[in-house]
C-alpha cells in the first residue's frame, strides 16, 4: 500500500492514539488520585448543619453511581470509555436534571465559530504579513509589524484578553465585554442579532489573533527568507518573472506546507486560547460553562467538556491532516 | 562560553534587550529576601493606598505592601516556570535523544505518543486535575503535571537535532568502539542539542508560567502560595478595578510581561545564535 490510501491510514492510526491517551489521561486523573471526590462532595455538602446517617448513605452510594466509582478499577475503566463512546455523562449536577451531553452542545457551536474564526483569520493574516516581511526584508512598515507581533505573541492569553477588557472595558468602553449579544434580544436570524453576535465577538477574536499573529509572522517570515536564497528563485528573477509570481506561486505555496503542520500541531494550545478568552468576556461557550462547572461543582460536566474537547480538537486535527494532500502532492506520490 | 555571551550582547539586539529585562525581573525577584513582611502577613499596612514614596506600588485591600508582596510573587512564579522546565527537560531529552539515535519503529512509536501530547488540549485537563484535588492541590503538584505533560515540543526539536547526529562519523566511531547507546547519547550527543535544550528552556517557562497565571487567576491553584497569578486573583476578588485600585491589577501584570517578553527574546536570539542561516539571511539583506 502506497501514496494515498497509506496517508490516510497513518493519519486515522495517529487519531485514534490522540483520543485513546487523551481519555487515558482523563481517566488516571480521576482515578488514579489519592483523593476520593465522594468523600470530598460529602464533606462539602454537610459542612453547613449536620445531616442524619442514612442520607449520607444515600448521597454517598447516587454520588459514587455518578462518578462511576462502583467496581473494581477494571469494570470502572470500562464504564468510563462506555460514557466517552455514548457521549452520556449523565445528568448535570448544578442545572438538574439537564444532560451534560445538551449543556456542551448548546455552547460548542460558539466555540467552534470562534475558533474557525479567528484560527482563519490569524493564520491567513500571519501568513501574509510574514511572507511579505521575509520577501521585501527593507520594508519599514514590515519590520515595525514584526517588532509589533513578536511583543504581543509571548504573553499568554489570559493577560492579553485582561488587558483588552480594561482597555474596551473601562479605560475607553466602545466595545461590548461581555456575553455573546446583547441581552434580552430575540435569538432569531434578524440583521440586529447577527451585527449583535458580531459585534460581542470583536474583542474575543482580537486577542486570540494579537496573540497568534506573531507565532505564523515570524515562522513564515524565516521560511520565506531561506525559500528566497533557493537557485530555483534567483532562476525565475533572472528569466523575468513577475515578482508578485514569484511571491505568490514559487515562494509562498512552499512555505505554506510545513505552515500547515503547524497549524494542525498548535490546534491543541489554540482551544486552550480560546475557552481561556471566553471565560474573561463571559462568551457563552465551552470555556465559560467549564468555569462556571468548576465553581459550582458539577462534576459530570467538567469531565464532559475535557472529554468532548479532546475529541474535538482530534477530530479538527484530523480534517487538516485530510485536507492537507490538496497542498503538498507529494504525499500521493510516496 | 564567555565569549560567545559577549558576542551575543554586542551584536544581537533581541539578546541584549531580553538579559536586561530578565536581570530586572530577576533583580526583583531577589529583593524579596530582604522584605520586612511575610509574604501571607496581612493587614500590616493601611489599606488602599496609592503609590507613593512610603509605599512605591501601593497597598492592597488586604493591607499588604504591594511592593514586597510582588517581590515573593514573582520570586514564586519563576521558580515554578523553572521547576517545570528542569523536570520536562529530562523527559524531552531522553525520549528525543532515544527517538533520534534509535530511528525506525521505535522513532515512530515515540514520535506518535509525542504528537498525541502536543495535540491534546491541556486547560482542560490541568482544570479537571485541580476539580479532583481541590484543596490538596500544591505548587509542587501541579508543576509535576505540568511538567509531564509539557515534554512533547521540545522533545521533537531535540529528536531532530540527534536525528542527523546519529548519521555523523564519530557516531559510528563511538558504536565500533564499544560504547554503550548510554553514553553515546550522553557524551557524544548531548553536548550537540544543549543549546537547543537551552532555548525550549525558555520557551519551556514562558508556557508553564502562563498556564500557572490562567490557573490561578481563576482561582484553581493553591491560593495561598503568592504568586502572580494569585495575586490578581485576589485582586480580582476584590473587585480592584471596578474600586479604582488600579495599582493591584497594573504592576502585577506589567512585571509578569516583561518576564515574558525578556525569556521570549532570550529564546529567539539563542535560535538565531543555533541557526546561522537565519544570521546570514540578514546581514545579506
Amino acid at each position: 500500500m502506497t501514496g494515498y490510501p497509506l496517508y490516510l491510514l497513518t493519519r486515522l492510526g495517529q487519531f485514534a492514539l490522540v483520543v485513546f491517551i487523551g481519555i487515558n489521561i482523563a481517566f488516571i486523573v480521576t482515578h488514579a488520585t489519592p483523593i476520593d471526590p465522594v468523600e470530598q462532595s460529602i464533606a462539602a455538602a454537610t459542612q453547613f448543619g449536620s445531616t442524619s446517617p442514612e442520607a449520607i448513605a444515600l448521597m454517598r452510594q447516587s454520588l459514587k453511581e455518578l462518578y462511576g466509582l462502583e467496581g473494581s478499577l477494571g469494570d470502572q475503566y470500562v464504564s468510563f470509555w462506555s460514557r466517552v463512546a455514548t457521549g452520556d455523562f449523565g445528568p448535570s449536577l448544578s442545572a438538574f436534571p439537564t444532560p451534560v451531553s445538551t449543556l456542551i452542545g448548546r455552547a460548542l457551536p460558539w466555540t467552534v465559530a470562534l475558533l474557525v474564526v479567528s484560527t482563519l483569520l490569524t493564520w491567513v493574516l500571519g501568513n501574509l504579513l510574514g511572507g511579505l516581511a521575509g520577501y521585501y526584508r527593507r520594508s519599514k512598515a514590515l519590520r515595525f509589524a514584526g517588532i509589533l507581533a513578536m511583543t504581543f505573541h509571548p504573553i499568554p492569553y489570559y493577560i492579553v484578553a485582561f488587558l483588552l477588557l480594561i482597555v474596551f472595558g473601562y479605560l475607553w468602553p466602545v466595545l461590548p465585554i461581555s456575553g455573546g449579544y446583547k441581552m434580552n434580544m430575540t435569538r432569531d436570524w434578524s440583521w440586529e442579532f447577527i451585527g449583535s453576535v458580531a459585534a460581542h465577538a470583536i474583542l474575543p477574536v482580537l486577542s486570540l489573533a494579537l496573540v497568534g499573529l506573531g507565532g505564523w509572522f515570524m515562522g513564515m517570515r524565516s521560511l520565506v527568507s531561506n525559500i528566497v536564497t533557493e537557485d530555483y528563485v534567483a532562476y525565475a528573477e533572472l528569466g523575468g518573472v513577475e515578482r508578485r509570481r514569484i511571491l505568490g506561486s514559487y515562494v509562498m505555496r512552499n512555505a505554506l506546507v510545513p505552515q500547515v503542520t503547524g497549524l494542525a500541531m498548535s490546534l491543541g494550545s489554540i482551544f486552550n486560547g480560546a475557552i481561556i478568552t471566553e471565560q474573561v468576556f463571559g462568551y457563552p461557550g465551552v470555556g465559560t460553562l467549564l468555569v462556571s462547572a468548576v465553581h459550582v461543582g458539577d462534576y459530570s460536566l467538567v469531565l464532559g467538556i475535557t472529554t468532548v474537547s479532546i475529541v474535538a480538537v482530534s477530530v479538527a486535527v484530523l480534517l487538516i491532516d485530510l485536507a492537507y494532500p490538496l497542498l503538498d502532492p507529494r504525499v500521493k506520490a510516496r | 562560553m564567555g565569549r560567545i555571551l559577549i558576542d551575543l550582547l554586542r551584536f544581537n539586539r533581541q539578546f541584549a534587550v531580553g538579559l536586561v529585562l530578565l536581570a530586572i525581573v530577576l533583580g526583583f525577584a531577589l529583593l524579596s529576601f530582604f522584605s520586612p513582611y511575610p509574604p501571607n502577613d496581612s493587614f500590616v499596612v493601611p489599606p488602599d493606598v496609592p503609590p507613593s514614596w512610603a509605599y512605591p506600588m501601593g497597598t492592597t485591600s488586604r493591607g499588604q505592601d504591594l511592593f514586597w508582596l510582588l517581590t515573593f510573587s514573582i520570586r514564586n512564579t519563576l521558580l515554578f516556570g523553572v521547576t517545570v522546565a528542569l523536570i520536562s527537560r529530562l523527559l524531552a531529552l531522553v525520549i528525543g535523544l532515544v527517538a533520534g539515535y534509535c530511528g525506525g519503529l521505535v522513532d515512530r512509536a515515540l514520535m506518535s505518543i509525542n504528537d498525541t501530547f502536543i495535540v491534546i488540549p491541556l486547560f482542560p485537563i490541568l482544570v479537571l486535575f485541580y476539580f479532583v484535588m481541590k484543596d490538596h492541590m500544591s505548587w509542587g503538584l501541579l508543576a509535576l503535571m505540568m511538567a509531564c505533560l509539557g515534554w512533547a515540543y521540545d522533545a521533537r526539536l531535540i529528536r531532530s537535532v540527534a536525528l542527523s547526529l546519529r548519521t555523523r562519523e564519530f557516531t559510528e566511531t563511538g558504536i565500533f568502539s564499544g560504547m554503550s547507546m548510554r553514553q553515546i547519547l550522553v557524551e557524544e550527543h548531548l553536548p550537540y542539542v544543549l543549546p537547543i535544550v537551552f532555548s525550549t528552556t525558555m520557551n519551556n517557562i514562558n508556557w508553564s508560567i502562563g498556564l500557572e497565571v490562567t490557573l490561578s487567576v481563576l482561582g484553581f491553584t493553591d491560593i495561598n502560595t503568592p504568586t502572580i497569578g494569585v495575586l490578581i486573583y485576589w485582586a480580582n476578588q476584590h473587585t480592584a478595578l471596578v474600586a479604582g485600585i488600579w495599582w493591584w491589577i497594573f504592576f502585577p501584570v506589567l512585571l509578569v510581561i516583561l518576564a515574558f517578553i525578556g525569556l521570549f527574546l532570550l529564546a529567539v536570539s539563542m535560535n538565531e545564535y543555533i541557526d546561522p542561516r537565519s544570521r546570514l539571511g540578514r546581514s545579506g539583506g
